[in-house]
């Protein structure tokens, strides 16, 4: 049961970031492109959660962390790019 | 009592997996950049903080971790979508709206904000001038 659970869960996150990264290959403009990257991250920060819950895997809940925050502090630097304050 | 969680925690675990494939499906389907933002920033903090939360409960040996994930999203997530959305607006890109520009309700306070910002700067450099 829980098996075919996180199967399920698996096929939904990998075609949410195929839209996602369609849209980032797509966008029109840059803040576009921005916003398809948060995005990308939110759902790369979830994906690697469950990856270390199917791996039994402890380490990867950090890795899932830095990522977030690393992406975080990017998406930000490049919003004050955009505005023309950097 | 331990059937239960799991159960819980597989609800939680299908629910986040939905949310985000619909997060990733409006940021492809969305006409416009701020709908796209709406679309994609809300459904996928949802989805990622429901999945995390699902791997809590399935594992609780893990749930102090998982926690902390969940309210570094919650409090990362809106942020990063609001710096996105005003450097939007400040490049010149409005929102399409129906009832034509009269109904752009952020463009006065912007407007005031960026005349308080000027007059600031002007007085600084008058007082500088003056010292």
């Amino acid at each position: 049961m829980l098996n075919i659970i996180i199967y399920i869960t698996l096929g939904f996150m990998f075609t949410g970031i195929f839209f996602s990264a369609l849209r980032f290959v797509l966008g029109p403009t840059a803040a576009d492109r921005t916003v398809a990257l948060d995005t990308l991250t939110t759902i790369a920060m979830a994906l690697l959660v469950l990856l270390s819950f199917v791996y039994k895997r402890f380490i990867y809940i950090d890795v899932a962390l830095v990522y977030g925050v690393l992406g975080f502090i990017g998406v930000l630097v490049i919003a004050r790019y955009l505005e023309g304050a950097l | 009592m331990n059937d239960i969680l799991d159960i819980f925690g597989m609800i939680l675990l299908l629910i986040g997996g939905i949310f985000l494939f619909l997060g990733g499906l409006g940021i492809f389907r969305m006409p416009d950049t701020y709908n796209r933002l709406q679309a994609g920033t809300k459904a996928t903090t949802l989805g990622g903080m429901s999945v995390i939360l699902s791997v809590g409960i399935l594992e609780p040996g893990w749930f102090i971790k998982t926690l902390v994930l969940v309210i570094f999203i919650a409090l990362s997530n809106p942020i990063s979508s609001h710096a996105l959305a005003h450097a939007n607006y400040k490049r010149g890109n409005k929102p399409f709206l129906k009832g034509g520009p009269e109904y752009d309700q952020y463009r006065k306070t912007f407007e005031q904000e960026g005349k308080e910002t000027e007059e600031n700067t002007n007085e600084k450099v008058k007082e500088e001038e003056t010292a």
